[in-house]
């Protein structure tokens, strides 16, 4: 059934042949993962909010400090990045092949396997797939409880569930709290990570039908509020909705890991269980399970081990769900993987490490990236996704959204290089503007005379001595006055140095100028 | 040894004094510097902007004046043993990104002198320590300092603790440790102007660790990362100077040596 990487082709559609990062689907008008506001305007409201700095600041540190903690233990850390790296290379080599695989073992095991190209054919599954329950028991399902899942949350499936009229409980706490707080998530891992305990109580209080108007804002009496008001839900649910952090082609395995238990009950309890799975989520064999589990919980939570890791194979006859659904999605992903420079991206475990070393996500916040996947990884990923149309489009300015410090780099557990790949996607931008526009932008007419300047001796000698015209406008050894933009930039929060009397070249010239290699005069 | 010295074009244009230091430097400690005159930059700014066609004429121009700096003398070359910068950031694109550039315009030819050039290029501490197997330079320098390790001496060229055995071994420095030293200053490149916010707010926490040190000195490895940290601190009125890594080890006073 497949063409090129296992995915079903359609005329018209952009396709892995395109342009890089201009190919893949347009976002949905949704917005899951293109913002309305470019990264500098959105970070810029994100950085003047002083408990937004302090809420992320806190949690960023804390869970730094016991990543670093459990990765120190481990003397095969390196080793195991290695391991999981390679484990990704393989399965994206070999992505048609193992999807197939993949397709036949769920397919064997009795359960059902769908494929989508995009977020609106993902949606459209799904809600047919919870509708049919209804037709099928002659009762109408008007709500299925969640695992908490990217996949789900990068096509808009809560929204796509509420316009047919379901309505999807979240039953993760961090996106509970952020469901029910009408708000949307800042991290991949601890999407209310932009919240205190304080403000989590106001919207318990608030939102929650039946709490305890004596609720405090101690963190278990707020986690026991919050399973007080879910048990209820898990009970009467009749679909569960996840997503799957691995797929075993070896087997047809689905696995979840989680640290709450609600998982665990929605992956048992109800009827029905759908599970929405990006098609690089794959594992070849089981035996690779091994470096994942000790990879992802101590990349992640900063854990030893998850508490919970939930794992299912099609039906299993009277135990758990018998009506077993796995909705493979694709959504730009194979146009990632046509990219050489791009696919790395793919290598992703969501693990959110790189999210909390970066100086960047930890003061502008997640919400500033406009996407569902934030930080480091969400900068490579999302333009990958959902393509760098031009003209002002958020997406164009996420690959510069980074000080290019490396940490993130540093801290990925399959070690994607996020820098290069960086600078990859700037490169991809500029080239988009440069075709997209009939004359150059400020910033390219600068960069080529810059360019002339610095492969020419002469030209850059001419300028070193034109420098010392700057001196007039130092006062105290230092430049503070406004200049013009976008140097304003620059002296909005910090003084430039006064230029020196000479240049270096000018001081070579002038004590050593007439010196040979290894000649007369070179020692001293 | 004979070391060909690339200043870079900050130093060269704005910070002459780095690499001033550390030319009197390298002669204190016996060795022969040459400056092959014909250099400009290492073409990073247009690198990490993402302007590959233009970055590939800078990269060019490079790898010819530093090829032409390691030839041999009766060649027509300089004879240079090794290439050092005061630099970990422009060490790190001549290391990281000069290869990559020509490979990504099709020039395999260019791609393998860049790796030859490269291979042979050092940032100071780097070479001080690890080639020529000296920590003490024999310098001295009685003040307060702190210590910043820029992110690319730190994560892209792995210069691990050299700096800072470098800077022990200074007679009268009192070094005092830099709180989250291992953080981004909030420099970039063109990141300071494209987000000036986010980066003056990584700047601001960075200055408060700074100014936490009660040091009169701040050094690193890289003028980049030090003019932006100096700006900042100068707008402050702080009181704390910035000093390049070299500057401390040619040792106070070292003006005079010209």
């Amino acid at each position: 059934m497949s063409t090129f990487l296992g995915m079903p082709g359609l005329p018209g559609l952009p396709g892995p042949s395109g342009p890089v990062g201009t190919a893949g689907p347009r976002a949905t008008e949704r917005g899951t993962l293109r913002g309305g506001r470019t990264f500098p305007a959105a970070a810029r409201t994100a950085l003047a909010d002083g408990q937004l700095r302090r809420n992320l600041g806190h949690a960023t540190a804390t869970i730094r400090a016991k990543r670093a903690a459990v990765v120190a233990e481990l003397p095969d850390w390196e080793a195991l990045r290695d391991a999981g790296s390679a484990v990704k290379a393989d399965v994206l080599a070999r992505l048609p092949e193992l999807l197939e695989q993949l397709e036949a073992n769920v397919t064997a095991r009795g359960g059902v396997v769908h494929w989508a190209r995009d977020a609106d054919e993902a949606n459209r599954i799904v809600v047919d797939l919870v509708r049919a329950v209804g037709t099928r028991t002659g009762s109408p399902v008007d709500r299925v409880v969640k695992v908490k899942s990217m996949a789900t949350q990068e096509i808009g499936l809560n929204e796509a569930l509420a316009d047919a009229g379901i309505a999807a409980v979240e039953t993760d706490l961090a996106e509970l709290i952020v469901q029910l707080g009408h708000d949307t998530p800042s991290h991949i891992l601890v999407p209310a990570i932009h919240r205190n305990r304080a403000e989590i109580r106001e919207i318990f209080l608030r939102e929650m039908p039946g709490v305890d108007p004596g609720l405090t804002d101690d963190p278990r009496v707020l986690a026991m509020a919050a399973r007080t008001h879910l048990r209820r839900t898990f009970l009467a649910a009749r679909v569960a909705v996840s997503g799957a952090n691995f797929g075993i082609a070896e087997t047809g395995t689905l696995a979840v890991v989680e640290s709450e238990g609600n998982g665990r009950m929605c992956l048992t309890l109800p009827e029905t269980l759908i599970t929405v799975m990006g098609i690089e989520k794959l594992l070849p064999t089981w035996r690779d399970l091994e470096v994942f589990l000790q990879l992802l919980p101590r990349s992640s939570t900063g854990e030893r081990m998850n508490p919970y890791t939930s794992m299912w194979t099609g039906v299993t006859p009277g135990d758990g769900p018998q009506d077993v659904h796995l909705v493979l999605l694709d959504n730009g992903r194979t146009a990632a993987l046509a990219d050489p420079a791009g696919r790395q991206a793919l290598h992703c475990i969501r693990c959110s490490a790189c999210l909390n070393v970066c100086p960047v996500y930890e003061r502008a916040g997640g919400h500033a990236y406009g996407s569902v996947y934030p930080g480091p990884i969400g900068a490579v990923l999302t333009p990958q996704l959902a393509g760098m149309h031009g003209h002002g489009d958020p997406v164009d300015s996420l690959p510069y959204a980074s000080s290019l410090c490396g940490a993130c780099f540093d801290a990925c557990p399959v070690k994607i290089d996020i820098p290069s790949m960086l600078v990859h996607l700037r490169s991809v931008h500029v080239e988009g503007e440069r075709a997209r526009r009939r004359l150059p932008t400020p910033e390219a007419a600068a960069m080529r005379a810059a360019a002339t300047v610095l492969s020419s001796e002469r030209l850059w000698t001419a300028s070193g001595r034109a420098l010392g015209a700057g001196r007039l406008l130092a006062r105290g050894g230092r430049i503070a006055a406004p200049l013009p933009f976008p140097l304003s930039r620059w002296t909005s929060s910090r003084d430039l140095p006064e230029p020196p009397a000479e240049t270096f070249r000018q001081w070579w010239a002038r004590t050593r100028g007439d010196r040979r290699p290894g000649g007369a005069g070179s020692a001293r | 040894m004979r070391i060909a010295l690339f200043a870079t074009c900050l130093a060269d244009a704005l910070f002459p004094r780095a690499a001033q230091a550390t030319v009197i430097l390298l002669e204190r400690l016996g060795h022969e510097v040459t400056f092959p005159s014909g250099q400009t930059c290492c073409g990073q700014m247009h690198v990490n902007t993402g302007y590959l066609p233009e970055a590939l004429r800078v990269v060019r121009h490079h790898v010819e004046v530093f090829e032409r700096a390691l030839a041999p003398v009766a060649d027509g070359g300089d004879g240079a043993d090794v290439i050092v910068a005061p630099s970990g950031s422009c060490v790190g694109s001549v290391r990281h990104q000069h290869a990559t550039v020509a490979r990504s315009a099709g020039d395999e030819a260019l791609a393998g002198r860049a790796e030859r050039v490269a291979a042979r290029t050092y940032e100071l501490s780097q070479l001080l320590v690890d080639v020529l197997g000296v920590t003490d330079v024999g310098a001295r320098y009685p003040h307060r300092v702190t210590y910043h390790s820029t992110c690319h001496s730190l994560r892209l060229l792995r210069v691990g603790d050299a700096p800072l055995r470098l800077l022990r071994a200074v007679e009268g420095l009192d070094l005092v440790a830099l709180e989250g030293a291992d953080q981004c200053c909030g420099f970039g490149g063109t990141f300071a102007l494209k987000n000036a916010d986010t980066s003056t707010a990584m700047l601001a926490d960075k200055m408060r660790a700074v100014q936490a040190t009660r040091a009169e000195v701040l050094t690193a490895g890289d003028a980049s990362c030090l003019m932006h940290l100096g700006g900042g601190l100068s707008r402050l009125r702080s009181g704390t100077r910035t000093v390049h890594l070299a500057e401390i080890l040619a040792g106070e006073g070292w003006e005079s040596l010209r």
